[in-house]
């Protein structure tokens, strides 16, 4: 490239990380101005601003006892639960024991309806076959759903045929009297205001072995179903994801798609397989949740494929929380809300103005020390070391409103530290340009072959930074997370700087008179002593003693890789002939 | 033209060297030692000391108390026992929640009627509990389940680039010597192994491994086809990248190190112990040793495993003949 257009691609980049960061300040303006929850004040955690502390106390049902261990498998599914919802480092723990057993969850902010939902939910996930239903489906899984034609609802309730023990789930035998006694007398609510039926207690788990006896979640459909078939901890993943038609259109339905183990794939076979050739609504198998229907489609094929669909009226909120709920298992028990309180920070924000000021101190120090050791350069390591400080300010506000991330105090000491790995690509360069310049090269060329080789080392190890970042992330949980968050951050914000400020801004002051002519200010003026400068040939300062300049010498001579001897052996055959 | 300019072109040029590489002995023994100190010390203290994040403690709430200010609490709790450090919130309108290290029940009893009397409320008004770990089993396995699986995949990922797992072998072996040196120092002192003090640990584990790269990557250049020269020996080479990348490494350290000793040094003399001070002396100490790691063990054993290679000694044998 010639040195013109080497300018302009170098002025191209400045041009672009400055568009870079006023998108940045115009999606946080925009997303503040119409009343999102944003805001340039990037949001802190738990530590430093304090939140909201949740006491979630387990309710059983009478004479029930907590089992061992119940408590801490709770506690490690709400905390993969909140987990999912962001970057927060919320604090989950439990706390007295025996009856007065209860887990703490304290997470940062206020929480809104959703997130207590997800936090309590107990997302305990049944299949049971349907043995009577008050109003038929026109919902289908297995074949094109154009067959489920709604028939007319039973005029009454089935009553079972005989006292004979039931031969299956499916078997009508299941409806005893009281069973049917309790399917008469339920009226399903249709309550606006929640979904808590009163017919059910808060946290009331039910006996998997036996029929139940309950409502969908809208409070329409009154069922009675056998026994559970598949059980939610036969669910490997779940995810939510927008209906499309056999086209490919993308459909305003939301739906939960669920993908069992090895073994819930066969029991889900079976089922499948001895639903489908019976007659509406035996056909029919319900989806609950917590106890309450969320779908009962009829069975249109046999599924051997492990994979299953949930549909009914979600939209992607809800969808989505459910998803969560299943991927990480339901809870062992249920909960309650005992108390919701604010909590204030544990820290108090002395330590983080104590921080922040420390952190000033160390870069003005940082400052100081780059202006004595890079002169003039030092003003391009200051300059980049803003642009990351302010890319990296953005980027933390737009992922506090987009990805629930907040800044705790070792996450600001993750940023200082920061400083430092992003200082080093500068200088790895900087070192890279001035051995160039040592080898003789004129500062332009110095420039880019240094760029070039300082260019790979920068990668590799940001490679390294980048490969921890993702490990721990993916596999940790809670505040080691939230390091690999920053990390992950920080590294591909050195990157950016690095790429899009520090080196076109390098390439455009190379072509400065002050800098290429070695200014004593610049920071490149390194030819002194012996000068490497490649092809064998040496240029010796007079200034150094002789004993020296012979031992410079001889170590450059030593340091000749095999093509540079090659050429200069073929210089001086040149010379020869 | 500063003098320390100077330096970094003579030891580019190969004017000054300081041989590292072949002084390995040295640091080697110095290593042993440090390794040794770090097991014994904090053994002799009696083990690390996990704070309650980890194992669990006693939480006390006052009720209606918090007007009275988070400070008196403090005050009181340390006056029972100074070793306790509490963490002190506020709770709700008005209610004090404190959380020491776990208590025996007499120990609880005499902090409640201690907590009542200072804040002048009834005793019934302070109740006790225990909590559980909020940084509990489950957490740290997975922590360490990442953490081996992040060295395990970056020794692979280093193999691939460099072309030898040597140098995952030599980097992974300064690694384990910085977290075993830095945990040593830590537990030496006793300070206590907060969360904080972890992540802070954490952050060394990358550090210094990206250091022990950028050093490796100028090796890799220096040493390419050194089995051909007929001047230099695979060792010089290595140690030659050592000193060419000196001036880089003590730029890049103290550039590091300024702020994280501004943090130390705010945290620990104004504003006493706490989160500040257990992440930053982590991270002081750490970054400290993984540079001196990088120099001092990782290229010496990495020039140690290689120039045995036969290509290698082979080279050498010519090279030295010839001078």
């Amino acid at each position: 490239m010639s040195s013109n257009g080497l300018v302009k691609a170098s002025r191209k980049r400045l041009i672009n990380l400055f568009f870079v960061l006023i998108a940045l300040v115009g999606v946080i303006a925009w997303a503040e101005n119409t009343g999102r929850n944003a805001s340039f004040a990037p949001q802190l955690a738990l530590d430093l601003q304090g939140g909201t502390e949740i006491i979630l106390a387990p309710s059983l049902a009478d004479g029930a006892v907590l089992q061992e261990g119940q408590l801490e498998q709770a506690v490690e599914i709400i905390r993969q639960r909140v987990d999912a919802t962001g970057v927060s480092e919320s604090s989950i723990q439990t706390q007295g024991s025996g009856n007065n057993a209860a887990i703490v969850v304290s997470i940062p902010g206020t929480p809104d309806e959703s997130t207590l939902k997800l936090i309590k939910a107990s997302a305990l996930l049944e299949f049971r076959p349907v043995l009577a239903t008050s109003m038929a489906t026109n919902s289908a899984v297995g074949g094109d759903g154009s067959s489920a034609t709604p028939s007319a609802p039973p005029a009454s309730a089935p009553i079972a045929t005989s006292s004979a023990k039931p031969s299956s789930g499916s078997d009508l035998n299941w409806v005893s009297k009281e069973i049917q006694a309790e399917y008469d007398a339920l009226i399903c609510r249709s309550s606006a205001d929640s979904l808590a039926a009163d017919f059910r207690e808060p946290g009331q788990v039910d006996d998997p072995a036996v029929p139940l006896v309950t409502c969908d979640r809208e409070g329409v459909i009154k069922y009675i179903l056998g026994p559970v078939e598949i059980s939610g901890s036969r669910i490997e993943d779940a995810s939510a994801a927008a209906r499309t038609t056999n086209t490919g259109a993308v459909l305003n339905e939301w739906a939960v798609s669920l993908d069992f183990d090895a073994d819930g794939t066969k029991e889900f076979a079976a089922v499948t397989k001895r639903l489908y050739p019976l007659t509406e609504p035996l056909n029919q198998f319900a989806v609950t949740i917590d106890g309450y229907v969320i779908t009962a489609p009829s069975t249109n094929a046999v599924i051997t494929s492990g994979q299953a669909e949930i549909t009914g009226s979600f939209d992607q909120t809800s969808s989505k929380e459910l998803a969560d709920q299943l991927k990480y298992g339901s809870l062992p028990i249920g909960f309650e809300v005992q108390s919701q309180s604010n909590i204030s920070a544990t820290l108090g924000t002395s330590q983080l103005y104590n921080g922040l000021l420390a952190g000033l101190i160390g870069l003005i120090l940082v400052v100081i020390y780059s202006l004595f050791q890079y002169r003039a350069l030092a003003l391009v390591t200051i300059g980049s070391l803003i642009v990351a400080a302010v890319l990296t300010y953005l980027v933390i506000a737009v992922l506090s409103w987009r990805q629930g991330y907040r800044l705790s105090l070792s996450g600001v000491a993750g940023l200082i530290v920061a400083i430092g790995v992003t200082a080093d690509s500068f200088i790895v360069y900087f070192e890279r340009v001035r051995d160039e310049l040592r080898e003789g090269r004129p500062l332009t060329s110095a420039v880019e072959t240094g760029w070039l080789r300082a260019r790979r080392t920068i990668l590799v190890s940001d490679a390294v930074n980048l490969l921890a970042a993702g490990t721990l992330y993916v596999l940790t949980v809670g505040n080691v997370r939230g390091f690999a968050f920053t990390l992950g951050l920080t590294t591909l914000i050195d990157l950016a700087v690095v790429w899009l400020f520090t080196h076109p801004l390098l390439q455009l002051l190379a072509h400065t008179k002050f800098f290429s002519s070695g200014h004593k200010w610049s920071g490149f003026d390194v030819q002194s002593a012996a000068v490497y400068r490649g092809r064998g040939e040496f240029k010796v300062s007079a200034l150094v003693s002789e004993g020296k300049a012979k031992k410079a010498s001889g170590e450059a001579i030593r340091r000749q890789t095999l093509a540079e001897r090659k050429a200069a052996n073929a210089t001086d055959q040149k010379e020869i002939d | 033209m500063g003098r320390f300019s100077k330096f970094g072109n003579s030891l580019y040029t190969g004017e000054r060297s300081i041989d590292f590489v072949g002084r390995r002995k040295i640091w080697y023994s110095i290593a042993a030692v440090v390794l040794l100190l770090s097991v014994l010390l904090p053994a002799l203290r009696g083990g690390f000391h996990f704070g309650i994040e980890f194992r669990g403690g006693s939480e006390f709430r006052v009720s209606q108390a918090a007007d009275q200010g988070t400070d008196l609490a403090i005050s009181t709790i340390e006056s029972v026992d100074a070793a306790l450090n509490p963490i002190v919130t506020t709770v709700g309108a008005g209610d004090l929640r404190i959380q020491t290290e776990k208590l025996s029940d007499d120990a609880s009893e005499v902090v409640r009627t201690a907590l009542a009397k200072a804040y002048g409320v009834e005793s019934a008004d302070v109740s006790s509990s225990f909590i559980g770990a909020s940084w509990g089993e489950e957490v740290t396995g997975k922590a360490i389940a990442g953490l081996l699986w992040f060295m395990a995949l970056a020794a692979v990922l280093m193999a691939l680039y460099f072309r030898t797992v040597k140098m995952s072998i030599a980097a992974m072996a300064a690694l384990a010597h910085d977290l075993v040196a830095t945990a040593g120092i830590y537990g030496a002192l006793g300070f206590e192994v907060t969360p904080a003090a972890v992540i802070g640990f954490l952050t060394i584990l990358g550090y210094s491994l990206y250091d022990t790269v950028v050093v490796f990557d100028k090796i890799r250049e220096n040493t390419e086809e050194v089995e051909f020269s007929e001047t230099a020996t695979f060792k010089e080479r290595v140690n030659l990248a050592i000193n060419q990348t000196l001036v880089r490494s003590i730029n890049t350290t103290i550039v590091a190190v300024l702020p994280v000793a501004a943090i130390l040094f705010i945290g620990a003399y104004f504003l006493g112990a706490g989160t500040l001070k257990d992440i930053s002396l982590a991270l002081f100490i750490g970054m400290l040793v993984g540079t001196y790691s990088t120099i001092f063990i990782a290229a010496p054993l990495y020039s140690q495993l290689r120039e045995g290679e036969k290509k290698f000694s082979k080279a050498a044998t010519k090279v030295v003949a010839a001078r």
